[in-house]
């Protein structure tokens, strides 16, 4: 028989391999000695039990905390939510779903969700270009870079308290930024910053993006690292002008960080609560009020701890409808590629 | 906030099980938020078993005050050998807040504030408050009718220590720069008041609307001018508010706020908070008025870098009358603190109530101008003459009407307050004032 080499011969043999390499660990078992297997399945097991009490013991003290201080919580809030209850007192006025009619009722409460989504919308599409001018311009070697990356993360490092105090202060009228504006010449323009219905929501908008520029940036920079030099001396090689390599390499190469940015923007705006809090507490005649804020005053101002539960829970929901669709329609290709390194890698 | 947890599953046991849910109502609003943070401090409070520890909270943080307190607290702690007297000196701000988690937890001070009206109602219901008619029957007898506030069905829960009323504060100064010689006394007069300050380049009325109660006075005021006593007294309990005279009383307001006598921004003004609040402008002589109730002086002298306020300039005079009203325009806006025991303070608790609002130690209170004291026996011992006038204003009054966010209770008063501060923002019409309040006493 003439051996030739097939493609079923060479699977065949490497599965042999494979085999033999199976057999060869089977057969190390019956030459130890006997009662040796038993203590190896034994150990084996025991192995298997240890890794689960590793993992029981790394993750239980997370798992306890998620438990009491998030899972527990939410659940009483689902609770509460159907009862008609001041906080004080036995819970037994029980109302089925009337506390979330009420609040989507509410015009107060929708204006409070419209309010957040304009935010969500206002913070991507203003942050959103703005960071990625502010981290490409940084990422060039000007003179400098490092003073003006401090000046730009600043105001991210503040604690919102203090931040919207000094905000609420130069805001004032006859204040520091009525000062200003009046100073370039531009009196005409002042504004109740603060105490105009109409103005306010712009107000906090400006601070906000003031406030959480910072982060954009900070994470475009971050993700402008990743992006390998080689691929911008191939397009420059090519003959690409700087704005047709930031357009065609440098921003589709930053698209996960983008989009990642995107998620916690989204989030953040909708759960805001203490900048605006500080600066407007929700008014002036609810145009800033945001679901949080609504969802506290109704609470622990009014103390309608049920129909305040139902707000809560009406937030969650909405948060977590928005978090899932968001993972699954923007993140889901970076989510699909990210473990396949990790694998191979392994 | 792990500590404050720990803490309450170690007093679990001696807990009624009410009390762990109303524990974790605050976590459970916030974290389902978990943008927010918020975490009880630390549980103090609650009372000994062997009851010769009294847990005393109270809002003198600074001197005189917090040092007569101790000083009462000695006093009383040498009259009654074993006792002993554990005092917590809050900022007024960080009481409330820390009273609503105590009432909440169930871990409650044996004395502590009570502001009367709904609030009250909803700790009696919840059987938190211990009932004091039976114990003291004198001392109830001594403050007379101030005490109404904080009655609920001819029973006493609290002793009112200083009720106050709320007027206009004024600078004098400003006053006689444009021309005003007597402070008005009627709407109309108000009115020409405004304008003439207006003319003379003064902004006449801060408001801090910014914080809605504010600008909610002037409404009860209005509605105190426009309600005969009954309607008012009818409504308190019946949660019903379908006489015209409620409507009228937006309108009147309305036609003040049309005169925009107000300070520039007022609808995002702060009450009291820095030179740019209400009671700032007023100190620092940006205003000539503002609505305001008897602390306005204290305030404003902690707004001057002096410790002054308006010192020599500031003046006092009653909300005005309305033409056509059915209100008394002698009746007053007013509204106080008191001291009460919880449920389950040891039995000496009215015993330091009695101590506390004895001749002695309201004297001690009223010269120190630490309030309006309630006990008539004190009324000699005011020395501030803005706060005698004040006390004179009050006993002359036919009644005090308390605040109405503080009678109906924070959730009926607090739409009633959204609303009014709506009105000022020319959001919302005197109907629509009226229509939210009946609407939140519908789901009370």
């Amino acid at each position: 028989m003439t051996p030739r080499p097939t493609g079923a011969h060479v699977a065949a043999s490497s599965r042999g391999a494979a085999g033999a390499a199976d057999r060869s660990d089977r057969s190390a078992a019956p030459a130890r000695p006997s009662g040796g297997g038993r203590r190896r399945s034994s150990s084996r097991l025991s192995a298997r039990t240890r890794t689960r009490l590793e993992i029981a013991f790394f993750t239980g003290p997370a798992l306890v905390l998620l438990g009491l201080f998030i899972v527990v919580p939410v659940l009483q809030a689902v609770r509460y939510s159907v009862f008609d209850w001041n906080g004080l007192g036995p819970l037994d006025d029980f109302v089925g779903l009337d506390n979330y009619t009420r609040a989507l009722g509410d015009t107060v409460f929708t204006g409070a969700v419209v309010n957040n989504f304009v935010i969500i919308a206002l913070s991507i599409a203003i942050q959103l270009p703005l960071g990625l001018a502010i981290a490409l311009l940084l990422n060039r070697d000007i003179r400098g870079r490092g003073f003006l990356r401090v000046v730009i993360f600043m105001p991210y490092v503040l604690a919102e308290v203090v931040a919207g105090v000094v905000w609420v202060l130069l805001l004032q009228p006859n204040g520091l930024v009525d000062a200003v504006v009046e100073g370039v010449g531009l009196g005409g323009l002042t504004q109740l910053w603060l105490g105009d219905p109409d103005v306010a929501l712009g107000t906090v908008m400006v601070v906000l993006t003031w406030k959480y520029l910072g982060l954009a940036v900070i994470l475009f920079l971050a993700g402008l690292q990743g992006v390998p030099e080689d691929v911008y001396e191939a397009a420059q090689l090519d003959g690409a002008s700087w704005w047709q390599v930031q357009r065609r390499v440098t921003i589709p190469l930053l698209g996960p960080t983008i989009r990642t940015w995107g998620f916690l923007s989204m989030i953040g705006s909708l759960q805001l609560f203490d900048m605006v809090w500080i600066l407007t507490g929700g008014g002036p005649a609810n145009s800033t009020v945001t679901m949080a804020i609504y969802l506290i005053n109704q609470g622990t101002e009014r103390g309608l701890y049920g129909y305040a539960s139902a707000v809560a829970v009406l937030l969650f929901v909405i948060s977590l409808v928005l978090a899932v669709l968001y993972q699954t329609f923007v993140l889901r290709r970076d989510n699909e590629a990210a473990p396949k390194p990790r694998r191979a890698a392994r | 906030m792990l500590s404050a947890l720990l803490h309450r599953s170690t007093t679990t046991k001696d807990m009624h099980p009410m009390a762990r849910n109303r524990a974790l109502t605050a976590v459970a609003l916030l974290a389902t938020a978990t943008a927010l943070t918020a975490c009880g401090g630390g549980d103090s409070g609650g009372s000994d078993a062997d009851g010769s520890t009294l847990t005393w909270w109270h809002n003198s943080n600074t001197d005189p005050g917090k040092a007569y307190y101790e000083q009462v607290a000695a006093d009383f702690e040498a009259a009654n050998p074993g006792t002993t007297i554990e005092i917590s000196a809050l900022a007024h701000e960080d009481m409330l807040t820390r009273l609503d988690a105590a009432f909440q937890t169930g871990d409650t001070p044996d004395v502590y504030m009570e502001r009367g009206g709904g609030e009250l109602a909803d700790h009696v219901e919840a059987g938190l408050t211990m009932d004091l008619s039976d114990e003291l029957p004198e001392t109830i007898e001594t403050i007379g009718s101030s005490v109404n506030g904080w009655q609920i069905d001819g029973q006493t829960y609290a002793l009112p220590f200083s009720v106050g009323v709320v007027g206009f504060w004024y600078n004098t100064d400003l006053f006689e720069q444009a021309g005003i010689t007597e402070p008005p006394q009627t709407m109309e007069e108000l009115d020409a008041a405004v304008q003439a300050l207006k003319d003379a380049g003064i902004q006449p009325i801060s408001v801090g609307a910014g914080d809605k109660w504010p600008a909610a006075h002037y409404w009860y005021y209005t509605a105190l001018r426009e309600c005969g006593q009954d309607v008012l007294e009818d409504a308190v309990t019946s949660l019903d508010f379908s006489d015209p005279c409620f409507v009228a009383a937006g309108e009147d307001l309305q036609g003040l706020i049309e005169t925009e006598p107000f300070n520039e921004g007022f609808l995002a003004t702060p009450a009291q908070q820095g030179p740019a609040s209400a009671s700032g402008l007023l100190a620092t002589e940006q205003v000539a008025m503002e609505l305001a109730g008897h602390w306005e002086p204290g305030v404003m002298q902690g707004l001057t870098e002096d410790n002054e306020g308006l010192g020599e300039k500031t003046g006092w005079f009653p909300f005005p009358a309305v033409a056509g009203g059915e209100g008394d325009p002698e009746a007053a806006l007013g509204g106080g603190d008191a001291w009460a025991c919880s449920a389950d303070a040891p039995a000496i608790c009215t015993d330091f109530l009695e101590y506390l609002l004895s001749d002695e130690v309201q004297i001690g209170f009223a010269e120190r101008d630490m309030g309006l004291p309630t006990n008539p026996a004190a009324n000699d011992a005011v020395s501030d003459p803005a706060l005698a006038d004040l006390l004179e204003y009050r006993d002359s009054a036919p009644y005090v009407q308390l605040y109405f966010d503080t009678a109906f209770g924070e959730n009926v008063g607090g739409a009633m307050n959204d609303e009014i501060a709506l009105l000022f923002a020319g959001q919302a019409s005197p109907q629509d004032v009226v229509d939210a309040v009946q609407a939140a006493a519908g789901t009370d």
